[in-house]
Parts: structure tokens; sequence; C-alpha cells
């Protein structure tokens, strides 16, 4: 074969294998890691330092922080590799610009002219910019979205962004959420010190959430008093983990409710630590909401500062762009210092979870309602609904309709009714024409299935799932081909590349998605394999979009 | 793991249900593995047996009722009433699948005849993938000794979990993500400038022919396969020689007690210096006009080939043993002595001490111990009875704290340090002490980097902390040893907070060493050269018996003293009297009931007069005493210290001797060479540092007309007037026995039959004793003896002419005097000039940099070699291996000696270090 061939060591004569720790390098990790002793899990958490600081990772970096930490080079470097938001840069290898502009390119983006706007950017922009095509960013109600640096620009045109750029606006923005003072102005942790207090005790917490019927709204669906009472049976210590990765396209309720009212957020966590008795907390936020951090950093200091009962131990650490880190063990993982690939089950997170210990592991939104179905009380809760289904749901709504965005609706409502009472119907000029009733993994339903009550359990006889309640509507100006082919392509590049049939299945099905004449029968027997032997639920879920094309968009097939 | 069916009757067991009928699997057994013993053969190809499992492949994916989604059988274990199926369409279908996958993307070429994968996709009748193949990543063929051919990867991470977590070298990553992903060496370097050791675990762990041994060795078919030993370190692994065409083509680990299917760099690659052409094929003698000269340096191929010419084995044999005889007939035996080998078998030592008791009338037998253990065994000997280790490495295991002190195991016993790294990554306390930072420092809990030559003050210290502490055991100190109080008496002097400014180690730290070490459950020491190459290392030593007797840390599993036996047979060549003060077994050759014993069993008169030991037969060499020389196998001329005085005195000698495989150093002052047989090349006994007693089975035979060992031995004898006629080592080895009661419970038969057995062995049933000093020690009194150290300096200080400290020592891929490996193509490959390692200031001070030629010079000697720069040395300390002979780093090394056991102190010398000449 003509194949070029690595032939010859580059070492000189005399010299040492391996590599050696230079002066400056060592000198620049260790201003950066300060006086204490590393922390193995906190090994990404050193990465963002020094990506945040140069821009990139050398390959010498990496080798003075191994040293420092006493691990090997190639534990450090396969760990930076694998999260996207960390450049490593080797020898010869070119340091990228300055400023990142960073075009989402997931469904609803795409829908808005993403592929346009990047191709137009990449033909204006300096030497000192880059722009790069991402998956989503969780602002899908504002489509398409670019980020400079670390500021969103939503409805992006290239004008716009241009101008933020030649302005070189590229911090976060600060969201305006109800502050710590605010919060406990309006009986804010009231119901946190009722329960430490004993008048309201702790079984009669989690009936209330039995009652309430709450499940995990991550996409998952775990019954949430089920949960507790679960972990709280296992032996101490015990640990809770947050899950705010919220990564899946078109979910984006999670930042919505961040930027509005944390501290609702944290009394559910803290009566959550209390109730279940968890001694330390480990929030997991995805590195796109810049905004959110700063805001939660500083929301999180006056409550230690100030806290209205004595506080677990509560650190919040930061994803590095990897959707399969919403996967539960995945980012147990990530917590851990290590890559994000998901564990293999039993055991489960509730026995062996962080560090090894019993876990709690919650969404974020599940959480924030720990307070009010406490206060209003289980049949509150379920007092809303609609179509026979029970309870309130967050719906993250994008798309070809008029008013995009969060709205809390009745869990069963159906997707005509939710674009008709709550998106002020189609957006002009569109006809409804098919649906995504839960993110990229929940499958594609045409608008001829239109009166499916969405809620758990509803949508599975027709192979979809309603996940995080991520809505996408799309219309007779998109195909499904398409956006099939862009939620299959998200997984292949999320895919965590454990297992064959996710790390070779998603990349097999992109190319067969690709080809003018769907391979149906091929498709078929990829898609049984990949949903019957992958490891986690990304392998298990990638390939219901294609499917649902197979199965409910056979004209586009023709 | 699957279970040992021995112990069936303890074992749980559960009953489920495979396929439709009832199946019962042992308690800890996988769903695959109950299969497997039940004739049910699951497709699986990230699992191997002695990894742990990662389920990753997903080809060995079953239904289990109730569940979901299909699981890995390599990791779910069964339950009571579980019902599973590895057969049923759905399962076919994605165990086929995913091998359909994996194949569409590995490449069509073969680097291997047994691929997992082919096997496994034509088992299951898996076509030609119907997938479009991935993008390829180029060959790596910068590793002399493997190929990486990532085209034929799937990403198993069978090599990862090999290297990582079996090796711990931590070389291997898996990077990137999804269907990027790859397998990484370091920051993705090539193989070759990565810290890979090439010790070939990955190459053995690949299922694919990704990882394989270089030249496309791999795709030969051998003709036959011998089970065999390593010839290189006293570590002991077992291997298969896979021979083709009469030549060894390459080498598979075998599960030996020692090793457990794990290799080294140089067992594994490093076999071929036996096919090496310039191996010794013909006797030769010296020609009559070509005088010895001592700049052997500077001889070239053309100049030896003058030397010497070709002769028949008649002629050599005769010339040789004529040129002994005479000047035994004239001066007397004590006129003669004789080095035999370490590298040699049980068989061949033995033969050779008693040619020189019997045939030179001599007790002057030696050979490179004396360089090497020499002190420790003293100190063992008069302390415990015994100078073998109390404890084997595998011991490990059940040590609470293990304390590696003067000793370099990733270097020089790499795959016991594997067991020792994983000891610790499964939480075992880790403690070294050396003066250098070395790689196992990176898995150490506590790392004492202590001055050169200060080792009796640290230890002192730190026994010192252990009284103050009060953690000292009172019960073992009074049951089963003598000399104590003296022994706390001296220690009074020592305190840490003394003792810190000598050492440099924080009195903090030795007082939390003390603790530790004292206090845990089962204490072990491992030590090497670091201890014993000193003027002062039998006082060493006496500390580190000292340290484990007042603690009780002896006698127990997970415990005691070992020292880490060099070469792969030293343990044996001492065993069997290859040294002047004893015969076989230690019995004294002073001692009247012992020489009766051996008078009787050789039917000859014996001296009982204790002989020279190395270095001072040289002495003696030099001031003509001695004047007649046997050397086999053994290489001086490169081993000795103050190699000029050395040469000088093998040049003077009137009749010299040499038997080896190569024209060594030695060789070169020789008046008759005779060319011998290598590891490979003969069956025999060898002892590893465990006193495990194995079989070294011959694979090939010698070249040209070169003879086995044992059998030109019986000619020198014969020829001295011996009468010897054994047919080959199994009647030597019968003899030994007669000799040597510490292995009397071990027939050649059952050798060959297990491989390896453990001494002490009384009888054919004992399985051999792991563990000694349980009850009592071997001396007289049955009691351990503290015998107190005084703190003494290095014979040789640094000064302002020669300011900075030489440390000699061992390079991974090279053994010793570089006789076999620098002729071992891989070997040398890899490592193939001599360098020094140096502190990086020091370096830049003459604003010399990583590569700069530099001259080392000493009041002896003085060479020039490449720099490397090394962190882990101290500022002041330069270290180099004795391996290469263009720059022989014991020119510059100091033949002082420690008064009790005359090693030289090869780790402490005086030199200085300027810029060399630039080529």
């Amino acid at each position: 074969m003509d194949k070029p061939v690595l032939r010859k060591r580059n070492k000189m004569r005399g010299e040492q294998r391996g590599r050696h720790v230079t002066q400056t390098a060592q000198e620049q990790i260790r201003d950066l890691l300060g006086s204490e002793t590393p922390r193995r899990d906190l090994l990404i958490e050193y990465l963002h330092l020094i990506q945040d600081e140069f821009g990139h990772i050398a390959a010498d970096h990496i080798t003075a922080l191994a040293a420092e930490m006493q691990l090997a080079t190639t534990e450090i470097y396969e760990v930076a590799t694998f999260y996207h938001h960390f450049d490593v840069i080797r020898e010869g290898d070119d340091a990228p610009p300055e400023l990142t502009v960073r075009v989402c390119d997931s469904i609803t983006c795409e829908m808005y002219g993403a592929n346009e706007l990047v191709a137009k950017l990449e033909g204006i922009v300096g030497d000192d910019v880059r722009v790069q095509r991402v998956p989503c960013v969780g602002r899908c109600e504002q489509a398409p979205v670019a980020v400079v640096g670390m500021n969103p620009i939503h409805q992006a045109t290239e004008k716009q962004v241009m101008q933020e750029v030649n302005a070189n606006n590229s911090k976060a923005e600060l969201p305006n959420c109800i502050d710590f003072t605010s919060y406990q102005e309006s009986e804010g942790y009231a119901t946190l010190k009722k329960i430490v207090a004993g008048d309201i005790d702790n079984e009669s917490v989690i009936s209330t959430l039995e009652d309430s019927n709450l499940r995990g709204l991550g996409g998952a669906g775990f019954p949430a008093g089920r949960k507790w009472r679960i972990v709280r049976d296992q032996e101490a210590p015990r640990i809770m983990a947050v899950n705010i990765d919220e990564g899946e396209p078109g979910t984006f309720k999670d930042r919505y409710y961040l930027e509005r009212d944390p501290h609702r957020f944290f009394e559910g966590m803290l009566i959550a630590a209390h109730v279940v008795g968890t001694d330390s907390i480990y929030i997991y936020l995805r590195d796109e909401y810049a905004g959110i951090r700063e805001s939660m950093e500083s929301e999180l200091a006056k409550l230690k500062a100030n806290p209205p009962c004595e506080l677990p131990h509560i650190e919040l650490r930061r994803g590095a762009g990897a959707y399969i880190c919403g996967e539960e063990s995945a980012m147990i993982e990530s917590i851990e210092g290590k890559r994000g690939m998901p564990r293999l089950r039993p055991p489960f997170v509730a026995q062996v979870g962080v560090f090894g210990r019993p876990t709690l592991e919650h969404n974020m939104e599940t959480l924030y309602w720990i307070r009010e179905i406490i206060e209003k009380g289980g049949e509150w809760f379920t007092s809303h609904g609609r179509n026979g289904r029970k309870g309130l749901r967050s719906f993250s709504v994008s798309g070809r309709v008029k008013k995009p965005g969060v709205h809390l609706a009745p869990a069963g409502i159906t997707i005509k009714e939710l674009i008709e009472e709550y998106c002020d119907g189609m957006a002009d000029g569109h006809e409804f024409y098919g649906y995504f009733p839960g993110g990229a993994s929940g499958g594609i339903l045409p608008a001829s299935m239109g009166d499916i009550p969405l809620d758990f359990d509803t949508l599975n006889e027709y192979g979809c799932f309603i996940g995080s309640a991520a809505i996408i509507v799309f219309s007779d100006a998109d195909n499904a081909r398409d956006v099939a082919k862009n939620a299959m392509s998200f997984f292949e590049h999320e895919s965590c590349g454990k297992c064959t049939p996710c790390r070779v299945g998603t990349s097999k099905a992109v190319k067969l998605m690709s080809k003018a004449e769907w391979n149906q029968p091929l498709m078929n027997e990829l898609s049984k394999t990949m949903m019957d032997a992958s490891i986690c639920g990304l392998g298990q879920a990638a390939s219901n979009p294609m499917n649902s094309v197979l199965k409910y968009f056979p004209d586009e097939l023709k | 793991m699957a279970a040992n069916p021995e112990y069936m009757a303890e074992i749980k067991t559960i009953e489920f249900n495979l396929n439709g009928n009832p199946m019962e699997a042992y308690e800890g057994e996988t769903i695959l593995q109950a299969a497997k013993r039940n004739g049910i053969d699951i497709p699986h190809l990230c699992f191997k047996e002695g990894l742990r499992g990662d389920g990753n492949c997903r080809a060995c994916v079953v239904e289990i009722e109730g569940e979901r989604v299909l699981q890995p059988s390599c990791m779910r274990m069964p339950s009571a009433g579980m019902v599973v199926h590895t057969d049923n369409e759905r399962v076919l279908h994605s165990q086929r699948m995913v091998l359909e996958l994996l194949q569409s993307d590995v490449t069509e070429s073969s680097y291997s005849r047994d691929s997992e994968l082919d096997f496994w996709s034509k088992r299951l009748a898996v076509g030609k993938p119907r997938f479009e193949a991935r993008h390829n990543p180029t060959a790596d063929l910068s590793h002399p000794a493997i190929a990486v051919n990532l085209d034929a990867c799937i990403q198993c991470t069978r090599c990862v979990r090999a290297c990582r977590e079996e090796q711990n070298n931590d070389v291997i990553g898996y990077a990137n993500r999804g269907s990027h992903s790859l397998i990484v060496f370091d920051i993705a370097d090539p193989m070759g400038d990565s810290s890979c050791v090439g010790c070939g675990e990955c190459v053995q762990a690949c299922p694919t022919g990704a990882l394989m041994p270089s030249k496309e060795v791999g795709l030969l078919e051998p003709d036959r396969k011998v089970e065999s030993a390593c010839p290189y370190c006293g570590v002991g692994c077992l291997l298969t020689f896979n021979v083709k065409e009469e030549k060894i083509i390459f080498v598979e680990g075998r599960d030996g007690p020692a090793n457990k299917s794990r290799l080294c760099v140089k067992g594994r690659y490093g076999f071929d210096y036996i096919h090496n052409d310039r191996r010794l094929t013909t006797p030769l003698i010296r020609n009559a006009d070509a005088p010895k000269v001592t700049n052997i340096e500077e001889l070239t191929e053309a100049d030896v080939k003058k030397m010497f010419r070709e002769a028949t084995w008649e002629e050599a044999l005769d010339f040789a043993a004529k040129g002994l005889r005479d000047i035994r007939d004239e001066k007397g035996g004590n006129a003669l002595a004789g080095f035999g080998s370490a590298k040699g078998s049980n068989e061949e030592a033995y033969l050779f001490q008693k040619l020189v008791r019997t045939g030179f009338k001599t007790n002057n037998v030696d050979h490179c111990t004396r360089l090497c253990h020499a002190s420790s065994v003293v100190a063992l000997l008069e302390g415990l009875g015994s100078g073998a280790v109390s404890n084997q490495v595998a011991e490990v295991e059940d040590a609470e704290v293990i304390v590696i002190i003067g000793s370099n195991p990733t270097v020089n016993h790499p795959v016991a340090a594997t067991f020792i790294k994983n000891a610790s990554r499964e939480g075992k306390t880790l403690i070294i002490m050396d003066p250098r930072r070395t790689e196992i420092a990176r898995h150490a809990d506590h790392v004492l980097q202590f001055k050169p030559d200060t080792d009796v003050a640290m230890l002192n210290a730190i026994m010192h902390s252990i009284i103050k502490q009060g953690l000292v055991d009172e019960d073992f100190i009074k049951e089963r040893t003598e000399g104590y109080k003296e022994l706390a008496a001296h220690l009074e002097d020592f305190a840490p907070e003394v003792m810190e400014k000598i050492c440099g180690v924080p009195a903090e730290t030795l007082h939390e060493v003390a603790r530790v070490y004292a206090s845990s459950k089962a204490s072990i020491i491992f030590w090497g050269m670091g201890v014993s190459q000193h003027v002062h290392g039998t006082d060493n030593a006496r500390c580190l018996i000292s340290l484990a007797l007042m603690t009780g840390q002896i006698g127990k599993p997970g415990s005691g003293l070992h020292p880490l036996r060099g070469q792969n047979n030293v343990q044996g060549a001492s065993d069997v009297g290859l040294i002047p003060m004893v015969y076989p077994d230690y019995q004294r050759v002073d001692n009247p009931d012992a020489q009766a014993r051996f008078e009787k069993l050789w039917d000859a008169k014996l001296d009982p007069v204790p002989g020279l030991t190395v270095v001072e037969i040289m002495e003696q060499i030099t001031q003509d005493n001695i004047t007649g020389m046997y050397v086999e196998g053994e290489n001086p001329a490169m081993s000795d210290p103050n190699l000029n005085h050395a040469r000088h005195a093998l040049a003077s000698l009137q009749h010299l001797v040499v038997q080896d495989i190569f024209m060594t150093e030695t060789a070169l002052f020789a008046d008759v060479i005779l060319p011998a047989s290598a590891f490979p090349e003969k069956d025999g006994t060898f002892t590893n540092t465990d006193r495990r007693v194995q079989m070294g089975r011959k694979a090939v035979n010698p070249p040209g007309i070169a003879k086995q060992d044992w059998w030109i031995i019986q000619e020198m004898a014969n020829r001295l007037g011996c009468g010897w006629n054994y047919t080959g080592p199994h009647d030597i080895f019968a003899e030994m026995r007669l000799g040597m009661d510490s292995i009397k419970g071990m027939s050649w038969d059952r050798l060959e039959q297990e491989h390896s057995v453990t001494y002490p062995c009384s009888d054919s049933e004992d399985p051999g004793q792991g563990i000694i000093f349980i009850d009592d020690f071997p001396t007289d009194s049955g009691r351990a003896q503290f015998v107190p150290a005084p703190f003494t300096n290095a014979d040789e200080l640094p000064d302002t002419e020669y300011p900075l400290v030489l440390i000699t020592g061992r390079q991974l891929e090279h053994w010793h005097t570089g006789a076999m490996t620098r002729k071992a193509s891989m070997l040398d490959a890899i490592e193939p000039v001599p360098v020094a390692s140096i502190n990086p200031s020091d370096l830049a001070k003459l604003s010399l940099d990583n590569g700069s030629t530099i001259r080392l010079s000493s009041r002896r000697g003085t060479i020039q070699c490449f720099a490397r720069i090394d962190d882990g040395l101290a500022e002041g300390q330069v270290f180099m291996p004795f391996c290469y002979h263009e720059a022989a780093a014991n020119l510059l090394t100091t033949d002082a000696l420690d008064p009790y056991a005359k090693i030289p102190e090869f780790k402490f010398c005086a030199i200085k270090l300027e810029a060399g000449e630039q080529h």
C-alpha cells in the first residue's frame, strides 16, 4: 500500500524517551494550580484553567500537569481530548485564534439557516477569528444562534455577529435573576428551614413527593419519591449529583429557570440533601451556559455566607462540551475527572455512584419543583393534567411556531393543542408537517399523529418518547429526512466511543442516511442492534429519528 | 476470574437456566465463563482472561429474560433462577451485526494469523461487510520491536488495560471521542518516541494484530514451541520460544508463578543475540605473535581476527588444561582461580566449583555475586543464618506496607515491579528510599530522596523513632532475637532531628515512615545495589535486618527481607557453592563436618582454607601470586571496578582460559577461547530471586561447533585428573541433591513436570516453602542476631577537583556488561549509544543540553558519552549504566571494598564533568 508510514523515531541520539517537563510549563501550571495539593477529580477544572488562560492546552502543559498530579501524560491527554471545549495543541499544530465564533448547527438552528450563516461568516472573518460548528447550545427558541466567545447572539445574522466580533464583545451576559435577598423576601428557604427543624418530617416529605408522582424531568422519568427512598436506604456517606448538562437538542428549560430563579432550585436541592442524607453535592453545569455559571457562583457564595441551615459541601463543576455527560453515570465519571463514558449497570448509581458512594442523581428541574410541591401538596400537582394525564410539564418549544420558548402546560397536552394554545399557532406561511416530541432522541411524528397526549409512557408504542419534553416543530418548508439526519449526525458527534453499536453504528447510519436512496432493510438491521446492544441511552435511542422516517414519512423515501 | 475446580467444595453454586437447560455457575463466575465451562462458546473480543472485563465490544451480548436490552455475558453474573438465551434470533442478530460493523472498519490485510475477530466472524458466518469503511490511520513502525497498525484496531481497549492495569506502565491511552476514538501513546506520540518500555503486554493482549512484533514475524508459523524461562534477570519469568527453521522467531509470555504470563522488553524481544553472526562458533587459540593489550577499546575487528586462530576441540582443550595444570603442579592450586557464571545453569555452576575444588585444588572460585549482593548475603547469614530471601515477590499481595530501598525495579526487575505497582494501586502503602527519583516513585505514597551514602544514618534514625514511639514488637524481640539491648543503646545517638541534616530527609518524614512500617500488619522490604554496593554495604543490610527484627516484620505472609537478586541464576550459583568460603548449601569449607561430607561425595581431598573473592583475586594477579584463570560466562573486563587496573591484571596472567558465547572484553585477554552454549541452547535448572528452581529447556542447537558448557567443563576437569563421566544435566542434578538438603524433595522429573518448585523442599510431597523463618532461624541458637551499624562514609568523597558523585547501575534494555543485549538487534536499536543521566542544572552550568557529548573523569579513568537529562537526580549526582564497552563506566569506579563482604563501592565515587569532543 502506498499510504505514508511512520518509520523513524524522532528522538535524537541519547535523548530520553517520553516527554520531559519544561521549566516554563512547570511554572505556568504551578501558578495556575496554586499551593494546594492537586486533586485527581478536579482534572477537568484544571484543564479549564489552562484553556481559559492560554486559549489552548499545549503538550508541554499536559506533561507538566501530569508531573504535578503524579499521573501519566496519556491519562491527562485522553481526558483533554474527549471534551470538545479543550483545544489540545501538539508540536507543529497551530494554536487557535484568540476569538472563536461558535455557530450551532443542530435541528432548529439548521432549520433557521445555520449552514448559510457559517458559510457567510467563514467568508468574512479575519485570521484572528475562528468559526466553529457546534451542537445544540440550549437556545433553540432563538435560532439561529451564534456565540461570540461566551456571548450568545440570538436570531443571529452575519452582520450582527460581525458587529459583536469587531467590538470584541465576547463576555457572557449575566442573567437578571431573583437574587438571594429577594428570594428570601418572598418566603424563600422557609420550607427548607421547616424541614430541617423537623416541623415537616422527612417521611411526610417523601410521601408528598410520591403522591405528586413527580418523575425525573431530565429524560429518564424515574419517580422522584421512590429514588429518595432507595438512596436513603443505602449506607452513608451518600452523595448528591445535580445534572445541569442540558444538552438534548431542543431543550432549554433548565437554562430558562436558572436565568430567573436559581434559589428555588437550590432550596429543592438542599431539601433533598437533608431528607435523603447526603454530605456533599456536585452540581454539574454545561460549559455553554457561561452567564449562568457566573450568576450561580455568586448566588452560591451568598448562600454559603448566610446559610439558612447547615449546608453540605457544595461544588459547582463545569462540563466541557460533551452531550454524553448528561447521561447520569457518564456525568459521574466526569465529576471524578475522567472521560465521560457511561458505566455498565448493574450496579446502579443509587448504590455505587460518585467515588463509589451511593448517589442521589437528579436533573435540575426536578429539584426546582420540590419546594412548590411540598408547600402546595402532591394533590396540587396531580390536579393539573389533560387527556387523562396528571401533572405539569415545562415544554421547551422551538421551530416553526409564532411563540417558541418554555411553556408550562398540563402534562398530556397534545402537540396541536400546545401549538394552538401556548405558541400562538404556526409561524406565518408554515403548515404543520411534523414534530420531535422529545428532543433528538425521542423520535419524529407526522402532523397526522398530532393528537397523541404528550407525557411519560404515552408515546412508547409509536417508537417515541417525551424525554426532556423538548418539542421541535417543523413545517412544509422542511423535510423529515434532513432533520432526522441532523439528529443522527448529532449522535455520531456525541457518541463517547466505548461500545461498537453506537460508536460505529451512528457513523454508518449517517453515511446510509446521506445517500439519495435509503437502504431501508440495512437501516432496520443496524438500528435493531443499536437499540438492543448499546450500553446507554444515547446508542439505544440514536436510531429513533431514522426509524420514525422509515415508518411515518414513507413519501420522502420514494 | 474463573473459579478453580480444586476448591469446588468451598465454592457456592448458582442455579440458572441457559438456552432452555438448567446450568450451574460458581460464585464469582460470569455468564460467559459458566457457559464456556459447560461447552457453550459465546463470541467475545474485549474480554480476555486475566484482564478486568470492560463490556465494550458487545460481541458477547445475550438476552436475560425480564431485561429490556441485551446484556454483556462477560460482565454479568448469573443469579438464582435467571433465564438466559445465548443463541436465539435476537441475540445472534446483534452478535453478528457487531462483528460485521467491526469488520467493515478494519483493513482486509492480515497482520496476525490468530485474529479473534476473524475467528468469531467465521464461526458466526458473518459475510462481507455491507457498510462503508472508516478513514484509517497510517502505520506506526517507529518502534524497533513493535509494529502498530491501527487500521486493524477494533477499539476493544485490551491494550489499554494491559498497559495501564497489568503492567502499570501507563503509556497507552484511549483518546478523542466517538468514531474518532484512537489508541495513543503518551500525547499521541510515535510509539518509538514515547515512554513505552517495550514490554509487549499490549501485543500479547491485542486480539486483531493491530499491535504485533515487528518485521511481521507474527505471520510465520513456528515449527515448534519450547517452554522455557528467561535468561536475563532474577525475576525468573517463564516463556515460550517459538522456533522456525532452527531460529527463535518470537517469544510469548507463559504463566509462571513469578510472572503470570508477563514479560519485559528483554525477555520478549531480546532473544536474537543467540543468532548474531558474531557468536563464537569454533575454539580459538591466541597466536604466538599477538601480545595481550589493555587498550582493548582501540582494537578493530580486523585486529581481533589477527589475534586468534581457529583450533579443534582436541587441541584447544588440551592446550587450555595443560596451561592450568602446569601452574597447579608448579606453584600449587592457590596460584589458580576460577570465575563461574551466574547466568549458567545450576548444573554448570555446580560442576565448575567442583572442578576448581577437586581439579585446581583451591577454593579460589567466585562469580559476580561478589559485585552484587555479597554484602546483603553476608549480613543475612550473620544475622539470620540464611542468605536467601525470606518471602517471595508475590507476597506483596499480603503486605500492607512495601518498602523499596536502593533498587530501581521498573528497570531491573520490570515484571516484579508490575506486581508491586498493582499492589500500590490496590491501596498498599509504597515507600521508596533512593537518592534518585525513579519511575516507581510515581506510584509511591512516600518518597525519601536521601543523600547518597547516608543509608545507615537514615535507617538508624527510623529505628530510633520506632523505639521512641513504642512500636517495637517486644514479644518477638524476647523470643526470637539476641543483642537487642546493644542495638537500642547504639541507636540512642541517631535521633531523626539530628540525622535529617546528614541524610537530607526531614525528621517528620522519618517519624512517619517509622510509624507506618512498624505498625502495619505486614511490612516487606525489597532492596538492591543501592544498599549493597558500598564500602559499608554490609552495615546497610544490617540496618534493614534490624528494622525487620525489631518490629517482628518477618516470618509471616507479606513481610520479610527480599534482596532482589539480579542475574537469572545468581541465587542458584551461590546455592551450589560457586563462592570461595562455602560448599553447596552454604556449608562452610572450614567446617570439618562439611568438609567430610563433600570429600565423601566427591571422592577427593579438599582444602579447608576459604578462597579469595573476585576483587581480591585481581589484586593477587597483580602481585603475581595468581597466574592462571578459568573464566566461564563472566566478563570481569567490564564488570570489575577500576577497569584499568583490572584489565592490566588480566593482561598479565600467564594463562587465561575463557569460555563464553561471544568475544567479550575478557576474551580479548585470553590465551584460549572455548565457544559455549547460550541459554536457549541448553537444558538446565535455574533459581530465581524467590528461591524458585525452574526448568530451562533447549530450543535450538548452538552454532558451529560450539558445545554445551557442562560438556566443556567435564572435558577440562578430566584433563586435570578428575575422572568424571556425567551424561547430562540430570545426572549432575541427582548428585547435587545428595549434597544439598534444601532441594531434597526435588527431582529432575518433578521439575520437568511442574516447571517451578520452591526450596526449601524436603520431600516429594512438600510443595516448597515460600515463607521461611516462621518458627525459628537456622542459626546455632535458633535466634536472629542484631548487629548495630555505625555511620561511616564512602571511600572517595567529592572534592574541588572531582566535585560530582558517580552512581553506576543498569538500563532497562541492556543487561549488565551488554555482552548479550548489545548483540540483540531490537534492544540495541532502542538504546544504541552510551548515555549518562544528569540533573538539568548541572548540564546547564556547562551550557550543555540533552544529547550533548560529555566527558566524565575520575582519578582512575575517563570516558565520553551522551548526556541525558534526568529530573529524578539531585544536583551533583551523575548516573551511568555500565553496559557500553565504548564508554565503560567501570573505568571510573573505585575498587575500595566492604571489609566483610569484599564487594566494591560501585555506587559512589568522585568524578568531574566536562563538555566532550563534538563530532
